[in-house]
């Protein structure tokens, strides 16, 4: 209970802003949060409370796994890299071989989710393959 | 010594007598008769064999050498066999099957390769489900990479030996 004590702000935060499936448990000196944020801005918000309470996530006392609920098969996408394109891939794995690329700031579609790391994606060309979901964020 | 030389004449020619009366009457094996004995012989099925004056000349592929073994004895034993000569081969062992796809040693390891593509200055490895973080990265860097290590659903990420830059 101390770690739920002492992220209680990041929970109440969790809770009053829509996140859904929202799990919280606590486990060998280790805060597990897990569930669905309505928007990105939500999940920003999440991390931001995170970070007031444990400056640069250091402790290790938190496993945050907090999803963006709109981020669904036939979203809409932007790529979110700092600046630079961002590669779409064959296959879901950085060791996998470039087939395209999508330009920073681009608008793509979000095919289908592989997984929480890399989602299939399409852009306007007709270039498919899997990007890194973190580079990609939902347009709301 | 004239009655001996005779005695020794007599003998010889009762051996000589015997001796062409034996060969005479001794059942002659014909090559053919060895030959569709074999070929009747379902276990030689995957040979070839051919048969001149009793001798055998096996060709043909054996599965192994115990096939290859096997069969030249059990032809050996075949009246009127008088010799066996193994051209066989044996066959090339079956292929390997092909071997099991095996998934990533460990999908952390792998997750973590992806989530660290784009900061070399970050090095972070898993055991038992608890991702340690070395090097240096900025605070907005370091923000991303603990983002994206918390979605591969460790255990616990340790970053006390990280430095953060300002």
């Amino acid at each position: 209970m101390a770690l739920q004590n002492k992220y209680q702000q990041l929970i109440d935060t969790a809770n009053t802003s829509g996140v859904s499936n929202l799990q919280v448990k606590e486990q060998d000196g280790v805060l597990y949060i897990d569930g669905e944020a309505p928007s990105g801005a939500v999940k920003d918000k999440l991390w931001d409370v995170y970070g007031s309470i444990d400056p640069n996530f250091l402790s290790g006392d938190v496993v945050m796994n907090v999803n963006v609920a709109t981020a669904v098969a036939g979203a809409k996408v932007k790529v979110v890299t700092e600046k630079s394109n961002l590669n779409i891939r064959k296959g879901p794995g950085t060791d996998q071989p470039i087939v395209g690329k999508a330009a920073h700031n681009e608008i793509i579609t979000l095919v289908s989710k592989s997984s929480d790391q890399w989602w299939l994606v399409r852009t306007d060309d007709g270039e498919e393959g899997y990007a890194y979901a973190q580079y990609l964020a939902p347009v709301e | 010594m004239k009655r001996t030389f005779s005695h020794l004449l007599n003998a010889s020619l009762l051996i000589a007598v015997t001796s062409i009366w034996l060969f005479s009457c001794k059942p002659k094996i014909k090559d053919e008769d060895i030959q569709t004995q074999i070929q009747s012989n379902t276990a030689f099925s995957h040979l070839v064999a051919t048969v001149k004056d009793g001798v055998v000349t096996l060709s043909g592929e054996c599965k192994d050498e115990a096939d290859k073994t096997a069969c030249e004895s059990a032809v050996r034993k075949i009246p009127g066999v008088k010799d066996v000569v193994n051209n066989t081969t044996i066959a090339a062992p079956p292929p390997p099957p092909a071997s099991v796809v095996i998934a990533a040693d460990d999908p952390l390891t792998q997750g973590i390769t992806d989530a660290l593509k784009d900061f070399p200055t970050v090095k972070a490895t898993a055991k038992d489900g608890i991702i340690t973080v070395t090097g240096e990265a900025t605070t907005a860097n370091w923000k991303k990479i603990k983002m994206a290590l918390d979605a591969l659903k460790p255990k616990k990420v340790d970053a006390s030996a990280l430095t953060i830059k300002k």
